[in-house]
């Protein structure tokens, strides 16, 4: 399977990439001006299925490492990518046949292909989450047991910075604070694979294609988009209502807070509580989990069904709290230890979503 | 300055133009309100006629004008009388990969653009240098553009946290072209590059918009010999002087709104409720916080285009005193048609034959207006309208509130009689002698304002010294501005933490507000 992406695909993507977003990940707005302007320049993106790849064919996993604050304000230039391509090579002496989106969700579902695309590579329809998470090692690269090394770094100037880490969560602390060298931001590469690892599930697959689907949905759906959303992700609306109190705080550069929503229509009487770390992690009830992750929470407004991001939920907001199952590979001890509720500092055991839902039906 | 006595007040609306006049003890000696033209100036000039022509005033003693205007919206929207713009951003090799303007309409793009380059330079979010400032490339650029350009917009990465590499380019645009009007992004925007961009070359290409109405009130004015100071509303609420408003014209969209959330609390005394201005075809909610309109943290779509400057926050919803009313299968539907101006003939209590809210308004004994009697055959629609639009406006009441609880309501503009006594959410509804001209009265209302809205970072006096540092900036600005020193406050003082960004640093938004001319002292709530 070989797709084309054009601006239809791309607007579809970027609404995708928003709901796979799970509230964090950045707004892909501006992902989406890159990508567009790319395919003015130099023509459409080529996406590739795993099995379209030699198995022995090299990925770079890539994205942006800092602050959304920087990138609203300093743009890429769209050439980071082959500059962490050509360092990659030289490192390694091996040759990047496609490039990945470490996160699939917000912004930094996007940039991978606008890179992509400049230096001529295809992406592959996968990524290392399949939805949004703040930290470099809570991909399914690290889950499989990649080596993170080598972990290269730039920024739009043409600075690079090599890592050689002894772990991914050391690999985590040197980017984070080379970040701050570089403006805030840098883009970066970790967890090269080849196509067979990740066809042997080190890679989420089906991502790409499942986001734009999303945006099909959300942009061609007749009636009631919430619905078309349900049906193309085989999620579970957890509740209908209206935002009537709001939590936020900023500690050591994390969003941190709650969102309580009350339910409307044939949810009346009903409360649910949304706990916040940068995304939506905990959805609950009197005390009762509905949600939480790995499994995808997504706020949506109800009326368009486009995601909210946790810092633009407010008070009075009609929104829709949807769920969605993750990829399977979270749901492995070694996926709860890196990304399960007690990684966030939650105290209870996870239970997946369907089986919540069961349970209330 | 002329020494202040009579101040002239007008607002041009979706629907209406209102005029005022008040005079030294804030008192409304003259109103009149004429349908809005398409041209807008005529419009004015039919508004100042009638409140001068109509009324026992001593027009002599008008000192002041301060007029609301939709000249900046009605150019962008309709692409008419625009300025081209030579655009220059500063921050390569950083944002390449989105040029100025992309995703532009491409025929707002073919009448505002000049042309446009991404030099190297910018700041870093920490106020380091980006890369250099290449002056070369902006000398080279302006060359290029010489005689082709009526404006320049500069736009610099982080330029919220530093000015300093737009105030270099804006003395190369001065040395290169001479008095070639600039827009610098930091005196226009926040942090956002490319919405601060698309707001800084809007308000390049509106400098030619400011200066037209500006000579068609002149003129106006001078038909009544009369030649007041001008002052421009702006889309905070507070006044701008003549050449404030050329320089930045794009600070009065939005103004009309704001001029309503001013006047309602200048009518009823209150600093903190919920207003809503009823006009012919739309309501727009607002809030009132501490005497000035509560500004929206989103960025605003202006003729399809992002921009991040500073508007109030309002939930518009499409009910007015025209909106037509239709029978569907027994259920009323309301609008979103309006009859406009044209209420006075085609209201059925007018002896029309269009049901409108004004009719189920008189129907469920709002408001005493026209002919009672003729609502009679319409009435089992004109009771469920005005359910359904008490539904409606409860629901956008709601909506622009940021807490639970119950507020004030001031309801002002021409259709607020829609308004019932009591709604869901509302202690309280108010509605002020004069709620007819509240806009107009907002925009006669003597305040002048200033605003710092950028990234500090914590020196050696931490964080009062920022605090302190643009609270200074905003009283500065707003003497720049017209207000007078003695009078001038600290209206509004807020810190941002900004996410994912460990440094101590925090965007702050402040904002001072004083009497202009200094003639009578200042307050919140005028009374």
């Amino acid at each position: 399977m070989k797709r084309l992406l054009d601006e239809p695909a791309l607007r579809s993507l970027a609404r995708g990439c928003a709901v796979l977003g799970t509230g964090g990940g950045g707004d892909p707005h501006i992902g989406l001006l890159l990508a567009l302007q790319a395919l003015a320049e130099v023509g459409p993106t080529e996406l590739v299925d795993l099995d379209d790849l030699p198995a022995d064919a090299l990925i770079m996993p890539c994205g942006m490492v800092g602050a959304p604050t920087v990138h609203i304000e300093k743009i890429e230039n769209g050439d980071e990518g082959a500059v962490l391509r050509d360092h990659l090579e030289r490192l390694t002496g091996r040759t990047v046949a496609a490039l990945m989106p470490a996160e699939i969700g917000g912004s930094n579902g996007l940039l991978p292909l606008t890179w992509a695309g400049r230096m001529g590579l295809p992406v592959v329809d996968a990524d290392g989450m399949g939805r949004a998470f703040p930290l470099i090692p809570q991909v399914t690269m690290h889950l499989a047991g990649i080596d993170p090394n080598p972990g290269v770094m730039t920024d739009e100037r043409g600075n690079v910075l090599v890592f050689s880490a002894v772990s991914g969560e050391w690999m985590e602390r040197l980017e984070r604070a080379a970040a701050v060298e570089f403006g805030g931001a840098g883009a970066a590469t970790e967890y090269i694979m080849t196509v067979g690892q990740a066809r042997d599930g080190a890679a989420v697959r089906g991502t790409f294609t499942l986001a734009i689907d999303i945006g099909d949905a959300l942009t061609g759906a007749v009636g009631d988009p919430i619905a078309a959303l349900v049906s193309v992700t085989g999620g579970f609306p957890l509740m209908t209502g209206k935002v009537t109190d709001v939590e936020r705080r900023t500690t050591k550069g994390f969003v941190r807070g709650s969102v309580v929503v009350e339910g409307l229509g044939d949810d009346a009487g009903r409360l649910l509580r949304l706990e916040i770390q940068n995304e939506n992690l905990v959805a609950l009830e009197q005390g009762r989990v509905l949600a939480s992750v790995p499994d995808l929470i997504t706020v949506l407004d109800s009326e368009t069904a486009d995601a909210i991001p946790t810092e633009r939920v407010r008070y009075g907001h009609r929104v829709t709290v949807i769920a969605m199952a993750c990829a399977p590979v979270w749901r492995s001890p070694f996926g709860l230890e890196m990304a399960g509720p007690r990684a966030f500092g939650y105290d209870f055991d996870y239970v997946p979503v369907e089986e919540l839902a069961s349970v209330r039906a | 300055m002329s020494a202040l006595d009579y101040r002239l007040g007008i607002d041009v609306g979706g629907t209406n133009t209102d005029a005022v006049i008040l005079d030294r003890a804030d008192q409304v000696l003259a109103k009149a309100k004429v349908p809005t033209t398409r041209d807008v100036t005529g419009g004015i000039v039919a508004a100042l006629d009638a409140v001068i022509g109509g009324s026992e005033v001593d027009k002599s003693r008008i000192t002041h004008a301060m007029l609301g205007t939709t000249h900046a919206t009605n150019a962008v929207l309709e692409r008419r009388k625009l300025h081209r713009v030579a655009v220059i951003r500063i921050g390569a090799p950083a944002t390449l990969g989105v040029r100025p303007m992309f995703g532009w309409p491409a025929d707002l793009t073919a009448v505002v653009s000049a042309g446009a380059t991404i030099v190297a330079g910018g700041i870093e979010f920490d106020g380091k240098d980006l890369s250099p400032f290449d002056d070369d490339a902006v000398a080279a650029f302006l060359g290029s553009v010489a005689g082709r350009c009526d404006g320049v917009a500069i736009t610099s990465v982080f330029a919220p946290v530093s000015p300093r590499h737009e105030l270099l380019a804006a003395e190369i645009v001065k040395r290169e072209l001479g008095e070639v009007p600039v827009s610098l992004s930091h005196e226009i925007g926040s942090v956002g590059l490319l919405e601060r961009e698309n707001a800084t070359i809007l308000n390049a290409a509106l400098a030619g918009v400011a200066g037209d109405v500006a000579r068609a009130l002149g003129e106006a004015l001078a038909a009544h010999d009369l030649s007041p100071v001008t002052f421009f509303a702006q889309n905070d609420g507070t006044l701008m002087a003549l050449d404030h408003a050329l320089r930045y014209p794009v600070l009065t969209i939005g103004s009309g709104p704001a001029n309503s959330i001013r006047g309602a609390a200048f009518l009823t005394g209150r600093t903190d409720a919920l207003v809503a201005d009823v006009g012919g075809t739309s309501t727009d909610v607002g809030v009132l916080v501490n005497g000035f309109p509560r500004e929206s943290s989103q960025g605003v779509e202006i003729g399809g285009i992002r921009t991040n400057f500073r508007m109030p926050d309002l939930v518009t919803i499409a009910l007015g005193g025209g909106t037509v009313l239709f029978d569907d299968d027994g259920a009323a539907r309301l609008g979103p048609e309006s009859v406009g101006y044209r209420l006075m003939d085609e209201a059925l209590i007018f002896g029309g034959s269009t049901p409108t809210l004004t009719d189920s308004a008189v129907a469920t004994g709002r408001a005493l207006l026209g002919d009672p009697s003729l609502v009679e055959s319409a009435r089992p629609l004109l009771e469920a309208a005005s359910l359904a639009s008490d539904i409606e406006l409860a629901d956008a009441i709601d909506r622009v509130k940021t807490a639970k609880g119950d507020l004030t309501l001031i309801a002002v503009g021409g259709g607020s009689i829609l308004i019932p006594a009591e709604l869901p959410g509302v202690s309280e509804v108010i509605r002020p002698d004069h709620f007819d001209a509240a806009n107009a009265i907002g925009a006669a209302i003597a305040s002048v304002s200033g605003q710092v809205d950028r990234i500090f970072h914590f020196g050696p006096g931490g964080r009062k010294a920022a605090l302190d540092e643009a609270s200074q900036e905003a009283r500065d600005h707003a003497v720049a501005a017209g207000a007078d020193p003695g009078t001038v406050q600290i209206v509004e003082l807020e810190e941002i933490p900004l996410a994912y960004l460990t440094s101590p640093a925090v965007r702050i938004r402040a904002k001072a507000a004083g009497a202009l001319g200094g003639l009578y002292a200042y307050s919140p709530s005028q009374h």
